[in-house]
This record gives structure tokens, sequence and C-alpha cells, in this order.
């Protein structure tokens, strides 16, 4: 499946992307996570401390063992800070 | 019953008036607006980023939350996003019902979840450089007392 993988915050600063296209078989998030975190040392750097990073699936958010069928869109960022 | 995010400023008096116009029902209108504050001189300014698809989306789950616990007769979040400066204001909520103590309590369980659960990251520049603003565990702590009231 193609996945638009998204990328906010410090998280979008260490992969380097606001975001892309991914093509995967990952089941869930932690697999997808796992996945991205192989490719490259910046994505490795992103997912270094996974307690420091919140998901969102198809914009609502989610856990690390949210499974990805039927899925669009999951985006990686750091903790909440509005208000 | 409206979430707005926005670039522009905002006229709280003129967001409030707009709330209740045309009602005889409201009794009480609570409002808060969050400001940027220079910490002592050190903050020159902070850029918002937010999750467009996501931002509306989560605030408006918010607000219907609000909307189940309290008789509400209206109400309102607007948040800025984008460079802005000490002084600044950065959001505002406001909540109209027909005693004070549900729009009191209805505002402040919005502002405990728009800090957390809303995709919104503020990056601090000061004098010694810019820095995305740690996440307080007081802000986690807040949501607590709502989810306990629950059981």
């Amino acid at each position: 499946m193609t996945l638009n993988v998204l990328y906010f915050a410090w998280v979008r600063e260490r992969v380097g992307l606001p975001g892309e296209k991914v093509e995967t078989e990952a089941a869930t998030v932690a697999d997808l996570v796992r996945e991205l975190a192989a490719r490259e040392a910046r994505y490795a750097a992103a997912f270094v401390d996974m307690t420091a990073v919140r998901v969102a699936v198809d914009q609502e958010l989610a856990g690390l063992d949210a499974p990805l069928a039927g899925v669009r869109e999951v985006a990686f960022f750091p903790p909440m800070t509005g208000g | 019953m409206a979430v707005r995010v926005q670039r522009e400023n905002f006229d709280l008096g003129d967001e409030v008036a707009a709330l209740r116009a045309g009602r005889t029902d409201i009794g009480a209108v609570v409002s808060f607006t969050g400001l940027v504050r220079d910490m002592g001189g050190r903050l020159t300014g902070f850029e918002l980023e937010h999750y467009p698809a996501m931002t509306e989306k989560a605030l408006a789950a918010i607000e219907a939350e609000a909307r189940v616990r309290w008789p509400l007769q209206a109400s309102l979040i607007v948040h800025r996003v984008g460079p802005l400066a000490p002084g600044d204001q950065i959001m505002m909520v406001a909540t109209a019902s027909a005693h004070r103590q549900a729009a009191f309590e209805a505002a402040e369980f919005l502002m405990d979840y728009l800090k957390s659960r809303a995709p919104f990251w503020k990056k601090e520049t000061t004098v010694t450089g810019a820095a995305w603003v740690d996440a307080r565990e007081s802000d986690e702590a807040a949501l607590e007392r709502w989810t306990s009231r629950q059981s």
C-alpha cells in the first residue's frame, strides 16, 4: 500500500522532509517506524525515542500498535504545545 | 460551536459579541485569551506550526466533548498559527451558558484539552537561539481531573 507519511516540528526537522509517499506492507505503526528507522540515520534520529513521539492515523491520535490496513495518512510529531 | 485556525489577529470583543448576537437566553460568557509573553525579555518571538488536516477536526472533537458535559449555548475556539511576537494574542476560547459555573468549567476544559490534544507546536526564538517548546507534564496532569470526574 502507499501511505502519505507526514512529519511535524522537530520530527520534520530531523527527517528533513515535511512528508512523503511511502510504499510499505507494514501492519502497524510500530512496523512502519521500524522500516523507516532502518532506512537512514536521519530517520533513526527522529525515531530514537518513541516515548517522545506522538502518532496520528488518518488525522486521529493513535498508538504504536494501531493497524495500518485501509489507512491513508500517518503523521509523526512531538507532544503538542498549543494554547 | 465554532472553531477557527488563522494567521490573522482577532478581536475578543467582536468575537464575543458575535457569539451572543441575537440571543437572550445566555446568562454567562467566559472567555480566555492566551498571549505571547517575553519571559523576562529572553523571548523574541515564536513560530506556531500545525497539522492543517487534523487541527480543526481535533478542535471540533474537543468542543463536541465539552458540549456533552456542560449545557453550553455557544462556544468558540480561535487559534493563530505562524510567526508571533511578545504581546501578541495566540488563541482564545469563549463559552456561553445560562449560568456561570458551566461556562467557567467548560472554558477550562477546552483549554486543558487544546493544550495537549490539538496538533500545534511552538518553536521559540530567544536571545540564545531557536528551540521547540517541550510539553509540560503539568499539561498532561491537567487532563486527569476531567477523566477522573467521568468515573
